[in-house]
């Protein structure tokens, strides 16, 4: 792993949070949405936080796009648990939420499973040729060699 | 419809982790096929890196079921604490993508990986209590 890839995962975490974070702040100021009035979703994009809140998905969601070109599925998501943490810190200290000690410690486990699975490798080795692969790549992008895949850092 | 009951929330819940489940196995499985970002930068430049994902109609169809995914999501958030529906659907998709990515995509998910799903699963009942 390069510092450029710890990076790019430190994006992901934060990001997904803090945009989480701001959608919850928004939505809080827009109201309970009813199921019959689903037109409401999209008059909250006006809120500024929720604005905020989709802006840093975006970054996120680049973020995740780029790490998934070098990364697992199931190495990749697991690096969102820490983003836990954060989401719980804000709630409680911003958006004053309550959080019970049984959401602390379920919290903690969920942050304790995925820094777990981190400590695995982040690729998988396909030593047989994936059939899925064989659809057409774009040209110029070229396909990658068993070589370039065995390459990826762990 | 009354959705303030709990059994409503872990339904919203349910959706949210069905479709960002699908909208994250099928982007993987296109940026997969797509590959690595820094080849193909180094290659076609950052240009080509973006029309190499924008040509992919595996990504275009993850993308969609992201989206509606984020649409639960904003709705969920409208009625329910964050520390509960952010952390609760993102662990649980977290549970569903290690399953899909074992039969789909074919990752390589080891007893490391499973533990961790019970690690999470256990943290999300927590969470609920």
């Amino acid at each position: 792993m390069t510092f450029r890839r710890y990076l790019i995962l430190g994006a992901v975490m934060v990001c997904a949070s803090v945009g989480d974070t701001f959608l919850s702040a928004g939505m809080k100021q827009v109201g309970p949405v009813s199921l019959h009035h689903l037109l409401t979703l999209l008059v909250a994009l006006k809120n500024p936080w929720v604005f905020s809140g989709i802006l840093f998905l975006i970054l996120f969601f680049a973020a995740y796009l780029t790490a998934l070109s070098w990364a697992d599925l199931t190495f990749v998501l697991p690096a969102t648990g820490f983003g836990y943490v954060i989401i719980a810190l804000l709630s409680k200290f911003w958006l004053q939420e309550t959080i019970s000690p049984a959401r602390w410690i379920g919290i903690l486990l969920i942050t304790l499973g995925v820094g777990f699975v981190t400590q695995g490798p982040s690729y998988t080795n396909h030593t047989h040729p994936d059939p899925r692969e064989a659809v057409a790549v774009p040209a110029g992008t070229g396909e990658r060699t068993a070589t370039q895949k065995n390459g990826r850092s762990a | 419809m009354n959705l303030s009951g709990e059994a409503s929330v872990w339904s919203m819940i349910g959706v949210i982790v069905l479709l960002a489940t699908t909208g994250d196995v099928l982007i993987a499985g296109a940026m997969r096929q797509i590959g690595d970002f820094d080849v193909i930068r180094s290659h076609s430049g950052f240009k080509g890196a973006i029309l190499a994902v924008l040509r992919n109609a595996r990504f275009f169809f993850g993308v969609l079921c992201m989206a509606l995914s984020f649409f639960s999501l904003l709705f969920a958030l409208s009625w329910a604490d964050v520390s509960l529906v952010a952390p609760a659907s993102a662990a649980l998709t977290f549970v569903t993508n290690a399953f899909a990515a074992k039969w789909i995509l074919k990752e390589n998910v080891d007893g490391r990986r499973w533990i961790a799903a019970v690690c999470v699963c256990t943290g999300v009942f927590f969470l609920s209590r």
